[in-house]
């Protein structure tokens, strides 16, 4: 077991470097200057911006070698300081970013939450029956086949314009500021509905999908027809198929909660909602290459360590990932 | 305990009609009687084991009457057979290795079964204990996963779980096919000790393996081409068989100690008929040595002694 | 006397060799998804021919509801929606297959080769999975947004496929892992055949429906991200597609204005076939796998 996460850990650390390797080169490889798009942005005039430029250059660290740019690079993430915006000087990155965390994870967490429970209990329930089955089936299909933007649309217009009932854009009315009021209370839910909503519609039906997958699969496995066969009834069957059938749900639940820093990029912007996605395409608007770096830096965080704890989850949870362990027989 | 078959017939549904697999079966099986139930791939055995406890998805049940120790049991109606399911009836399939629920400890899988049955798995341990002795499996496995199981160990956990509750007839279908000769041994013979302890009172033993049966059989009973050749007790079927299907089954049987130069073995020559459309009279007059006209008509299965039923006209009529 | 009575042999060989078609042709799931797809494929096709106007020239009066002049109205700079839409679909069909095909194309390779060959190849494959998988595949993208001025079609589906192989490469992988312990394999090896020639001549042709349902899905998933892209922005700069007509429309408030018919068909489209690809896919599992399919 432990050869098994010390090999898992290694292969992780490696890929870790390689991936924030490439994520500090994104700077790096984009063409222009960004102190100069900074500065061009202030409007100085050509000697005040000539020394702006010679100060904020060293200020960055852009005028040393590469080499050392990189070692810097990581002993300040290790600090946890990834850099200063460009776009929202001289906002640490990191503040910018813990700003609209809790944003993504009011929406997402949620979100996912509850799409994962109804979605698995659809998904079981249409293994039940052929009419149930063809009736789940393709609305599971075509909810997951909906791209998330085009439903947050459809919602914001029918919703929000034609029918006035909720707010589209923002996090909370523009006119408030954050208190703890019932006020502003109500105001974040009005406006949380609709991309919650879009969200929650799409992903329930992937998970229905898979989970009505996984469930006819185990219903046909050898142990079901054993257990039928000793007179079991329906539900002792139903109830072992679908804890077996949950396991690889169990995957893609930690894997889509990982990656709630990532945002959900389409949602966030038709709905102009301040999370990590919305903070990105602001990010790509504005050319603060800082800012960028350091929201991927975030995700490939996330994504890493999500992953990391699934392969422990599966091992914890299904007996059989145990003996695969030791090694496959060729 | 005693089985009582009239006229069982089970086809499987097909895209290009109806498999006729099993196509009338009528026998017996007393109590304590240990039947074996032979024949080549194919010709209905595994069908007619399952028939009696669990119709497969494909499998239509067309007409006939099973009697359990005097009750009609509804083996058309799958949720009415639940209350002969493993009570009074039970199985030891072929697939005993993955029969177990691979992400569920073997005790607690057992007392899922059992609770859904009202039976405490408390009270049955001590019982159950001693039947993992009977098989010389240990305790342990109540505690472990499927997974961390040799395949024999698993077999012989099956055959402790359904075996249970003591049921009447259990029908142990083609256990011994996938094991070497020493475990087969191993498993007849706990299959006999079962009977012998009354754990079950009669079993169905399902084999292609007639040499298995000679061994532990009381009475073989022989199919072919879903309907049935012969049934008699092992000596007879082994050496006076009448049916000429059942007589060069036994002749292409190799003998220890024969050679090869001294005698050849002699096969059946020509292939069973498929099913499908099946010929009418009897199914055997394609590869019979004596087939004659009568045989365009089908042979009745009856008992031209005691206990010794055969579907041939050759000894129907000799004996009418 | 035994010629009379030989028994029949029913011609059942004839029947088993269209077995699959025999299904395929049956398979609801397959008919309806196959039917839609096709649909929108000849819209593609014949869609430009029945509209003189090109799709993002000013045509008309803005902001036009649908009209028998418009048949899906104008953009609020007066173009012609339903142009820009049937030249979108053909973009999307595009994307499609040239993204879902380099995606299948390297997961099936990548896939192959580390389960087949497993040990220190299948742990180096498998880091470059990852790695992929990790990679922000938006940053990269970036980087070419700015570079390139002039972006294409074809460019974004090559982008696309090459950042999406990793899904078809897991489960390719994970069925060739369970194919190679099989006997066939294993008789390959010993008759002396090299790997390349036993993953090719023994295993594909085992594999063949999984394949195809594979490029299913990353013909849809590839069809899905195109549109994610296209709306932020990081689209084709040259040509139009749906995505890109959802994009302009949030962009110039066709919510506020009320103009859904300007956003409502490009995401209805993409809804309908990828719905439909998806639906395919569930079809073409039954024909292929017998225990799945309704009798």
């Amino acid at each position: 077991m432990r050869r098994y996460f010390g090999r898992k850990l290694a292969i992780y650390t490696l890929t870790f470097v390689l991936a924030v390797t490439i994520d500090w080169l994104i700077p790096r490889f984009m063409p222009g200057d960004p102190v100069r798009v900074m500065l061009a942005r202030a409007g100085l005039k050509a000697e005040a911006s000539a020394t702006m430029y010679t100060y904020y250059t060293q200020a960055f660290g852009l005028d040393l070698p590469i080499w050392q740019q990189y070692l810097n690079f990581w002993n300040a993430l290790l600090h946890g300081d990834l850099g200063t915006s460009l776009w929202l000087f001289p906002t640490p990155v990191l503040k910018v970013i813990t700003r609209a965390v809790p944003y993504d994870i009011f929406l997402l967490l949620p979100s996912i939450l509850l799409s994962w429970w109804t979605g698995n209990k659809f998904g079981a329930y249409a293994a039940r029956s052929k009419r149930l089955d063809n009736t789940i089936l393709p609305v599971g299909y075509i909810l997951t086949a909906t791209p998330y933007m085009w439903l947050g649309i459809l919602l914001a217009w029918a919703l929000g314009i034609a029918a006035g009932l909720f707010p589209i854009s923002g996090a909370y009315s523009y006119a408030l500021r954050p208190a703890f009021t019932w006020t502003f209370i109500k105001s974040l839910l009005e406006h949380w509905f609709l991309p919650f909503a879009s969200l929650f519609l799409v992903m329930f039906g992937g998970w229905a999908i898979g989970m009505r997958n996984m469930i006819i699969y185990e219903l046909e496995a050898e142990y079901s027809h054993y257990l039928e066969a000793l007179g079991a009834p329906r539900s002792l069957v139903r109830k072992y198929a679908f804890r077996n059938a949950i396991l690889p749900q169990l995957t893609g639940l930690a894997l889509q909660l990982g990656v709630i820093v990532a945002g959900a990029l389409a949602t966030e912007i038709v709905f102009s909602y301040p999370g990590i996605g919305y903070l990105i395409l602001q990010a790509i608007q504005n050319q603060d290459y800082f800012l960028l770096q350091g929201c991927f830096l975030f995700i490939i965080i996330g994504v890493l360590l999500a992953n990391f704890v699934i392969d422990i989850v599966y091992v914890l949870v299904d007996p059989r990932t145990r003996t695969g362990m030791q090694g496959e027989a060729a | 305990m005693s089985l009582e078959v009239e006229n069982l017939r089970v086809y499987y549904q097909t895209l290009h009609g109806d498999v006729k697999a099993l196509d009338g079966a009528s026998f017996s099986i007393a109590d304590g009687e240990i039947m074996g139930l032979a024949g080549e791939s194919g010709c209905g055995k595994s069908t007619l084991g399952y028939s009696l406890i669990r119709l497969t998805s494909r499998m239509k049940y067309v007409e006939g009457c099973v009697m359990l120790d005097g009750i009609e049991m509804p083996v058309w109606d799958g949720e009415k057979m639940n209350a002969f399911r493993y009570k009074r009836v039970s199985i030891i399939p072929q697939y005993a290795m993955s029969a177990l629920n691979p992400t569920r400890k073997i005790g607690k899988m057992t007392a899922d079964l059992l609770a859904a049955h009202d039976v405490s798995y408390k009270e049955i341990l001590p019982e159950l204990k001693r039947r993992l002795d009977l098989v010389e499996l240990s305790h342990d496995v109540l505690n472990m996963y499927p997974i961390e199981l040799s395949g024999g160990m698993k077999q012989r956990m099956v055959m402790v779980l359904s075996t249970l509750l003591n049921p009447s007839l259990l029908i142990a279908d083609e256990i011994t096919s996938a094991l070497d000769v020493s475990t087969q041994k191993a498993v007849a013979e706990m299959l006999v000790e079962f009977r012998n302890q009354q754990i079950v009172k009669s079993i169905m033993f399902v084999t292609h393996d007639i040499s298995i049966l000679y061994q532990i059989a009381d009475s073989i009973l022989v199919m072919y081409a879903g309907k049935l050749a012969e049934k008699a007790p092992t000596e007879v079927i082994i050496n006076c068989p009448r049916h000429p299907y059942t007589q060069l089954l036994i002749s292409s049987l190799p003998e220890v100690g024969v050679k090869h130069a001294e005698r050849q073995l002699k096969g059946i020559p020509g292939s069973p008929p498929l099913l499908l459309d099946p010929p009418t009279g009897c199914r055997f007059r394609d590869r019979c040595p004596a087939a004659h006209h009568r045989c365009l008509e089908e042979p009745p299965f009856v008992e031209v002694e005691d206990g010794h039923f055969v579907a041939c006209w050759l000894e129907v009529d000799s004996h009418a | 006397m035994t010629a009379t009575l030989k028994a029949q042999a029913p011609p059942l060989t004839a029947l088993k060799k269209n077995e699959t078609l025999y299904f395929a042709l049956r398979n609801n799931k397959l008919r309806i998804g196959l039917a839609v797809v096709l649909i929108f494929v000849v819209l593609a096709i014949i869609g430009p021919q029945l509209t003189d106007n090109a799709p993002l020239a000013y045509v008309g009066p803005p902001a036009q509801p649908p009209s028998a002049d418009f048949w899906f109205g104008t953009t609020t700079f007066g173009q012609d929606v339903f142009a820009q839409f049937v030249h979108g679909l053909g973009a999307t069909f595009l994307v499609g297959v040239v993204g879902g095909g380099l995606g299948t194309l390297l997961g099936v390779l990548i896939g192959f080769v580390a389960g087949y060959e497993g040990g220190i190849i299948d742990e180096l494959l498998n880091m470059l999975t990852n790695i992929v998988l990790v990679i922000p595949t938006l940053a990269v993208l970036l980087i070419l947004a700015a570079y390139l001025e002039v972006r294409s079609i074809l460019l974004e589906s090559l982008f696309i496929g090459i950042f999406a192989w990793p899904w078809a490469a897991r489960a390719i992988r994970a069925q060739t892992f369970s194919l190679r312990a099989r006997e066939f394999v294993d008789l390959a090896r010993l008759s002396g055949m090299n790997s390349l020639k036993i993953i090719f001549r023994e295993i594909a042709p085992n594999m063949m429906s999984y394949l195809f349902m594979t490029f299913i899905l990353q013909f849809g998933g590839a069809i899905l991200t195109a549109a994610t892209l296209d709306f932020i922005g990081l689209g084709p700069t040259n040509a139009i597609s749906l995505g890109l007509m959802m994009n302009n429309a949030v962009l110039w408030s066709a919510l506020h204005l009320g103009m859904w018919w300007w956003f409502i068909p490009p995401g209805l489209a993409i809804m309908a076939i990828v719905g439909a690809l998806y639906v395919m896919d569930v079809g073409l599992d039954e024909v292929f796998n017998p225990k799945l399919r309704e009798m």
